[in-house]
């Protein structure tokens, strides 16, 4: 008989309690997990967060409607664009405000854009995490400054553009701006190919992320989990279409679904929507009509935030962000302030599972589920 | 299609005899003894297949400090319906504001874990069956709930 | 890499002799600074794109961001502190080796920034350490935080040798959780409240004066503390 294994099973062992965090190079901020380990795999894992945790609700009940969309800027904060667009269809839809329809295209351009900024960025991290030592986030990150730039240009700020609003949008955007957002756009597709052929083959990465962090359909379904870790376990929900909000069901584009539920799946899916994300930039911005980027009730709005006094009631508006479903719940009580201003934030409810789907794996696979599970601190904690 | 509340309502009064129902405007108000047995109807029925929680929080209602009443602390409930795609149904279950305690969802859907956990942390509410009901956005020794109407937080600049 | 003759002639004033040696371990100090790898919310982000290809924050000697405290000589608080992260940004601090410096990036860290109003945010991390160099925005774009960065050189440039060693050497106190906030709610000898400020957040709410005038709408809630 082997001696090494017979010492083996005899030898005694502890169980370890680890800390990842809060300040770790891959938790991808100030994320802590208390992590129970069997040699090197969890047994146990609790994440523990709050150290963010900057009361974003408690400051909307005190300002007027308005002035909470620079606050929603910074709650997932490398999209800002699209929480912008969340609020503004929650306050839409508890005003009675309807949208122009330049704002509306404008708008989806910019939620679209934020989408590809977003996927890129979470694969450059993702990569990161499994040891592709920055070469895939610089390229990523270098495509992100050019629609930086864009932003940068129609907005005045690259991240924090604070430029949705209900009825449209703060500030029309000229002739040239479109034409250089046609010309990015025009021009992804090459890089995403370039991205492709370095990694969707790549044999580490396969190796390392086929079969890790399975999360099964039904669990997915009751654990509320939303966006494209919920399409990559196969279930195809995906809220631009079921709801068909603001100008959505006049694109044509396909929603991708994995089948097996691991972090390749979470991986791949989010590079077919950027596939998609960029069919849907090319026909809107073809078809992107004249008229005021803003429509006369949402500019009344902006001019006079105070006058804005919507009928007592409660609304819930929800969007397809690139992290999942996020949604504000607004509950009026006839003032200018909301008297509950909550919400739902994709990644504080996609954790949920992440124990579950972290049990059995070794302490490396788990920096890489979390890293797939795409989280943002400023959104967890709020 | 998802059916009027008013329908929903009848239909829940029938499969469910003796729950207290309410309709006010978009929003059905469910007693909290009934709570657990409304929502494991609402998922599990064929006809309307409630599996995806979308949204758990509550809301504050202090006392009129001119008025009188006792103030209420509602928890409010978004679902909707993956296999169906329809929604959202807004469910509310009013509470006492002074210890506020309802049942659980978390076995019935699995992502209302952390959000109850919020809500006991910023609001004070006691969920029955949550399996590790504790603070999750303060830190452990953190007195009192910082999100209701009436909490005064503290002054930074004092020396003591 | 030679400091200019105004500059030596100020210093020798205030006593602070620099040699030919001290310039010229001053000019290696300077030009090759390690930051930490603490980002905690939005500057991060900007922080990260700092050192891409684009800013390239490797061009000013800040070639790898280091993961372990000991091995880093300069901490950027890049983002909002909370007051449950505030003892661990402290405990870090302690880790880190002399001569070490702090740059307070972003309004945030420089003084609560846009989330001052809050149970949770601690008013500028410059309470608990001292920090050298501040840079306002929200966020600094990239090129901001550069210029912060060659502040920072620019003060290592007119420290002699026996100002760094002399440097305090012993642990910065640690807060700890109280029931409301931490406790102590500032190091008395990093920061004092400044005596009277024009908006100070945390009066209590004030009636309005004159029956007619604006009060409060809808009183059906009690009025929200002013904060």
């Amino acid at each position: 008989m082997d001696p090494v294994a017979s010492t083996a099973r005899t030898a005694p062992t502890e169980l370890l309690e680890i800390n990842l965090g809060p300040q770790h190079p891959s938790t991808h901020g100030v994320f802590r997990m208390m992590v129970t380990l069997d040699g090197e795999t969890i047994v146990k894992l609790k994440p523990v967060f709050g150290y963010l945790h900057r009361n974003h609700e408690q400051i909307g009940e005190g300002s007027t409607y308005i002035a909470s969309f620079p606050f929603t800027d910074r709650l997932d904060y490398f999209n800002a664009m699209s929480n912008n667009f969340g609020l503004a269809l929650a306050i839409e839809k508890l005003g009675g405000v309807a949208a122009s329809e330049r704002g509306e295209f404008l708008r989806v351009i910019m939620v679209e854009l934020t989408r590809l900024v977003n996927h890129v960025a979470v694969t450059g991290f993702l990569l990161n995490d499994m040891g592709a030592f920055g070469t895939p986030l610089l390229y990523a990150f270098r495509e992100r400054e050019k629609i930086l730039d864009l932003f940068e240009a129609c907005s005045g700020s690259r991240m924090m553009c604070n430029y949705v609003r209900p009825g449209g949008v703060r500030e029309d955007v000229p002739e040239e701006w479109l034409a250089g957002a046609r010309a990015i756009v025009d021009d992804f597709p090459r890089f995403l190919d370039e991205f492709e052929k370095l990694l969707t083959e790549n044999e580490i990465i396969q190796q390392r992320t086929k079969q890790v962090g399975i999360l099964p359909k039904t669990l997915a379904i009751n654990a509320s989990v939303t966006g494209p870790m919920l399409r990559a376990s196969g279930v195809n929900y995906d809220i631009r279409k079921v709801d068909g909000y603001s100008i959505y069901p006049r694109f044509q584009f396909k929603v991708p679904l994995g089948t097996v539920g691991d972090v390749y799946d979470r991986y791949y899916v989010r590079i077919l929507e950027m596939r998609e994300s960029v069919k849907i930039l090319q026909q809107a911005l073809k078809g992107v009509p004249g008229g005021p980027a803003i429509s006369p009730k949402g500019l009344a709005l902006v001019k006079a935030p105070r006058t804005f006094r919507p009928p007592k009631g409660e609304a819930y508006g929800r969007i397809e962000a690139p992290k999942g479903e996020l949604g504000f719940y607004l509950v009026s009580d006839g003032t200018p302030q909301p008297y509950r201003y909550h919400i739902r934030a994709p990644s504080f409810v996609n954790l949920t599972i992440l124990e579950d789907m972290c049990l059995g794996q070794k302490v490396a696979d788990a920096v890489i589920i979390l890293g797939s599970v795409d989280i943002v601190l400023g959104e967890v904690d709020r | 299609m998802l059916p009027s509340l008013d329908e929903l309502k009848t239909a829940l009064e029938q499969q469910l005899p003796g729950v207290s129902l309410t309709v006010d405007g978009s929003v059905l108000v469910v007693a909290s003894k009934d709570l657990t047995a409304v929502c494991r109807y609402l998922k599990d029925s064929d006809r309307f297949r409630f599996d995806y929680l979308a949204n758990l929080t509550a809301v504050d209602y202090p006392p009129d400090p001119a008025g009188g009443g006792a103030g209420r602390m509602d928890v409010v409930y978004h679902l909707y319906s993956m296999e169906k795609r329809h929604g959202p149904l807004t469910l509310r279950v009013q509470l006492t504001r002074l210890r506020p305690v309802v049942a659980s969802v978390t076995p019935l859907w699995r992502g209302a874990e952390f959000q109850e956990r919020e809500v006991y942390d910023l609001f004070g509410v006691t969920f029955d069956g949550h399996p590790d009901l504790r603070r999750i956005l303060m830190w452990e020794g953190f007195q009192g709930h910082p999100m209701r109407k009436d909490y005064v937080p503290e002054n930074q600049n004092l020396a003591d | 890499m030679v400091v200019d003759e105004g500059i030596q002639s100020e210093l020798q004033k205030q006593g602070v002799y620099l040699t030919t040696w001290d310039q010229l371990v001053n000019w290696g100090r300077s030009n090759s600074i390690w930051p930490l790898q603490f980002g905690l919310a939005c500057c991060a982000i900007e922080m990260i794109a700092s050192a891409a290809s684009r800013y390239d924050i490797a061009r000013f000697g800040s070639e790898i961001f280091r993961a372990s405290p000991r091995q880093a000589d300069l901490m950027i608080v890049a983002g909002t502190v909370t007051k449950k992260m505030a003892p661990q940004v402290v405990r870090l601090y302690n880790q880190m080796a002399e001569p070490k410096y702090v740059i307070s990036m972003g309004a945030c860290a420089t003084s609560g920034g846009p989330f001052h109003k809050g149970y949770n945010v601690l008013k500028g991390i410059d309470r608990y350490i001292p920090v050298d160099v501040y840079i306002p925005g929200c966020p600094p774009t990239p090129e901001g935080l550069l210029e912060g960065l060659q502040k920072l050189q620019q003060r290592i440039k007119e420290t002699s040798m026996g100002q760094a060693m002399r440097q305090k050497l012993d642990a910065y106190p640690v807060p700890e959780y109280g029931a409301a906030g931490l406790t102590p709610r500032y190091n008395p000898e990093v920061w004092q409240p400044p005596a009277q400020h024009p908006f100070d957040y945390q009066r209590a709410p004030v009636p309005p004066a004159t029956p007619g005038g604006p009060g409060p709408s809808a009183p059906t809630s009690p009025p929200l503390p002013v904060s």
